[in-house]
């Protein structure tokens, strides 16, 4: 799917990080985990329902700060993307009440 | 035994063998454990504890319904403590608005409702007691929280014609995640496995609308399904391999590497009020036995697909062709494949019966 930048993603039910005491960290849903490595830790930890997906690419693009932006931009569109078709993130519009 | 130990991914914690409903279909052993014998709280929580310190990511408590056990809270409080991702396996009937925010409170990530039709009066036939309307209910208790909710339609002979409704009722409930599965054949649907078996027709229609809704609900709901081992063409990974991602604890404290591991004849398991889960693991012989490739027969032995699979089944090898070391009887590539053929045959030569008039099902008991 197309991800808006204005938007907020956050974990969707059921998913979220493992035990930070824990290593390595996972991504944990129903019936399936996935390893966070470097950047993808630093993605899904913004993944709260704060961070706009515009906040989160000026973040990771000053965190990586030696790649390319557009590149960054385009790894973290096409990442979003992909936990949103294993049904791991819901995304909010902007100003909208957040729901339970 | 292997070169290196695999680490054990989710501890399935079969909790009680006590259950309100009576499936014709249900994984649990024909041989059903007494509540007296129930492994306590205290030793569920050291397990806990050890299965994370062990590398286990993920808890299943699972039954019988594990809701009878009356320190579920208690447990799941101490599941998520050892720093494990919690779910719980249910029917949804001895549970209330209240009990379920305790347990939400206590650190449920995520459950998983068992749903044997879409409407009452199939689905009660299969359960052998009434329980879809309390289990819509559990539905919309649970969409008040915030955690994990996926809706496990088990699919066979007698319900397949009306997958639609199935999918339907799915879609409108608001769960995260749907789960088809087609009925194995172990314990209780061994027993009833002429009634349940489905045709080839039904199986291929099955898995055609199931893919179109995997397609249609992709980012808003997860589909799962997979097609029933009699009527693929290779075994699967059962378990994911023997001793290589999940242990499962029954009632009583026994460690098995497989749900039906006790019907195999000549094996000894472990406990684990007399032995740490780690030890169990990596150490025991029943653990050990199937672990790896040593144990292989042709053609496993030298296929491609070994690593894949791992053989198949072991539990199934042993009920459909007498030896448990033997290549699963599902996959073509052995020429044991014969007897599932003939079973199957016997499946298509009788169309579904349309009829009202109950078959003679064995039902599910219940322990003392």
């Amino acid at each position: 799917m197309d991800i808006e930048m204005n938007t907020r993603p956050r974990l969707a039910a059921g998913c979220r990080l493992s035990d930070p005491n824990r290593s390595p960290r996972m991504l944990q849903m129903p019936e399936r985990v996935l390893r966070l490595n470097g950047p993808s830790l630093e993605i899904v930890t913004r993944c709260d329902g704060k961070h706009t997906v515009q906040q989160i690419v000026s973040e990771m693009q000053k965190l990586y700060s030696k790649a390319e932006p557009e590149r960054v931009e385009k790894d973290i569109l096409g990442y979003l993307s992909l936990l949103h078709d294993q049904r791991a993130l819901d995304f909010t519009v902007e100003n909208s009440v957040s729901r339970k | 035994m292997t070169a290196t130990i695999p680490t054990p991914l989710a501890l399935i914690a079969e909790l009680t063998h006590r259950c309100p409903l009576h499936c014709v279909y249900c994984s649990n052993p024909l041989e059903l454990q007494a509540r007296r014998l129930e492994l306590s709280t205290e030793v569920w929580s050291r397990v806990l504890g050890e299965a994370a310190e062990a590398g286990v990511l993920q808890v299943d408590f699972t039954g019988g319904e594990p809701l009878a056990r009356t320190d579920l809270v208690e447990l799941v409080r101490a599941a998520r403590a050892a720093g494990l991702y919690v779910n719980l396996i249910t029917s949804g009937l001895p549970v209330d608005e209240r009990r379920l925010a305790e347990l939400v409170n206590a650190g449920l990530d995520h459950l998983q409702l068992s749903f044997q039709g879409a409407q009452e009066d199939a689905a009660s036939e299969i359960a052998g007691t009434r329980a879809l309307e309390q289990k819509l209910q559990v539905v919309r208790w649970v969409r008040e929280h915030r955690i994990g909710l996926t809706l496990n339609f088990v699919i066979h002979r007698q319900n397949l014609d009306r997958l639609e409704e199935m999918i339907a009722l799915g879609e409108a409930s608001g769960a995260g995640r749907l789960e088809f599965a087609h009925v194995q054949y172990y314990g209780w649907a061994f027993a009833n496995r002429m009634l349940l078996l489905p045709t080839r027709d039904q199986v291929d229609r099955s898995i055609r609308l199931l893919q179109q809704a995997e397609a249609r609900l992709r980012g808003k709901i997860r589909v799962e399904y997979v097609t029933p081992d009699y009527f693929a063409k290779y075994p699967k990974a059962c378990m994911g391999g023997w001793g290589r991602k999940l242990i499962l604890i029954t009632p009583d404290g026994d460690a098995l590497p497989c749900h039906a591991a006790q019907i195999i004849p000549g094996m000894r398991f472990p406990n684990v009020k007399n032995q740490p889960l780690r030890e169990i693991w990596d150490y025991s012989e029943a653990f050990q036995k199937f672990r790896g490739e040593e144990w292989m027969q042709e053609p496993c032995r030298s296929c491609d697909r070994r690593t894949q699979d791992f053989g198949g089944c072991r539990c199934q090898a042993f009920l459909l062709a007498g030896d448990a070391a033997s290549t699963d009887p599902v996959c073509t590539l052995t020429p044991q494949r014969m007897i599932v053929e003939e079973i199957i045959a016997a499946a298509n030569a009788e169309p579904p019966s349309t009829a009202a008039v109950k078959p003679d099902w064995l039902y599910r008991t219940n322990p003392s």
